[in-house]
């Protein structure tokens, strides 16, 4: 009985979503060369701050409160989960003895992680850095970053990846992150033009040190993001990992 | 980006999405999540959204199913080592030294 009107309520539910979706969708604009009315207005105006990536120029100059509250979101979840995942530190310390590594991974792909290390930490920095002239920027490259990180688990071991990832130095550096967005929206208080304005110089389309702050507040998003995915995924590592030794040798 | 190639990627994205459903094994789905994760970043591409493609890329292909990986590995692990516990008493195990077999004397710190 419970189940039937599940399913009637979801079918009602879709239905509704499939006529108002259709409807809504034969109106848009079509891909491509169209004349976009909002379209239009962002390009000229990310020209006119000499972004070259327009979409950059959206998030970070035109828009970049509500990339502040969503980086936001995402540091308060990473937050959330590092601190759900925080009781078994104490029986991590115990079974740190034990050395936890993929040791049935084959040789080839231990090679592709030693490979892929650095060419992964390099193009995530570039992301980050680049945002403002190619498309990427600070969330993408984060990402990059931060998953670039855990190959040195995949070629390695857990003790390598502890080496190269002290969980103190991602724990600060998530929140300065965090901290440097917001500063750098009060330097254009400062400056006179208000919060998150574009208040540096604009400098010349195309080069790398043009756009003003969306550079600068890339770079804030980059270490932001990188740490908060270092952090969650070191937590889900540490949980997997964490277990007496004959539990893993009978999985 | 010619039309065919949209359509093929398209198509390709919803059988994607489907076998992501029809997979019952977390692991697996696991995998297969991140084939259509591709799958929906090149169509982004194709539809010259390359800064959410590689959002994408990096959430929904890589981030995501690690998670989703790591969390099935602790609860198996934790499942496997709660299965003994209804038969053989922790001390009992301690006693005889029994590890062949048993759960390990972790002494009920696990949760």
């Amino acid at each position: 009985m419970r189940a039937r009107l599940t399913v009637l309520l979801a079918g009602a539910a879709m239905l509704v979503l499939a006529v108002v979706g259709v409807r809504a969708l034969i109106h848009l604009p079509g891909a491509g060369d169209v004349a976009h009315p909002y379209g239009a207005r962002a390009v000229a105006a990310a020209f006119h701050h000499a972004t070259a990536n327009a979409v950059m120029s959206v998030t970070l100059d035109q828009r970049g409160f509500d990339t502040l509250g969503e980086e936001f979101v995402l540091l308060a979840a990473a937050v959330g989960t590092v601190l759900l995942l925080r009781e078994l530190t104490a029986e991590r310390e115990e079974e740190a003895a034990h050395t936890y590594g993929p040791e049935d991974v084959f040789e080839a792909v231990r090679l592709a992680g030693y490979v892929l290390l650095p060419v992964t930490l390099l193009v995530g920095g570039y992301v980050v850095v680049h945002g403002h002239l190619t498309p990427g920027g600070g969330f993408q490259g984060g990402t990059v970053l931060a998953t670039g990180l855990y190959l040195a688990y995949l070629a390695a071991d857990y003790r390598a990846l502890d080496r190269l990832r002290p969980p103190g130095v991602f724990d600060a550096a998530e929140g300065l992150g965090a901290f440097a967005y917001v500063a750098v929206g009060v330097g254009g208080l400062l400056a006179g033009s208000g919060f998150l304005a574009d208040w540096l110089p604009w400098g010349q389309l195309g080069k790398p040190l043009s756009a003003g702050t969306v550079p600068l507040l890339n770079i804030a998003i980059g270490i932001e993001v990188g740490s908060a995915f270092v952090l969650v995924v070191a937590k889900f590592l540490e949980q997997a990992l964490t277990v007496p030794e004959q539990a893993a040798e009978e999985g | 980006m010619s039309d065919w190639t949209l359509g093929l990627l398209l198509v390709l994205t919803a059988v994607t999405a489907t076998a992501v459903v029809l997979t019952r094994n977390p692991g697996r789905q696991a995998m297969v999540l991140s084939a259509y994760g591709l799958m929906l970043a090149m169509t982004m591409v194709a539809l010259s959204a390359p800064d959410v493609a590689l959002s994408q890329i990096g959430v929904g292909t890589a981030a995501v199913p690690l998670i989703v990986v790591l969390a099935i590995a602790r609860c198996e692990r934790h499942t496997q080592r709660e299965a003994p516990r209804g038969t053989h008493r922790p001390e009992d195990d301690a006693r005889d030294g029994d590890r062949g077999r048993s759960a390990p004397d972790d002494g009920g710190r696990g949760r």
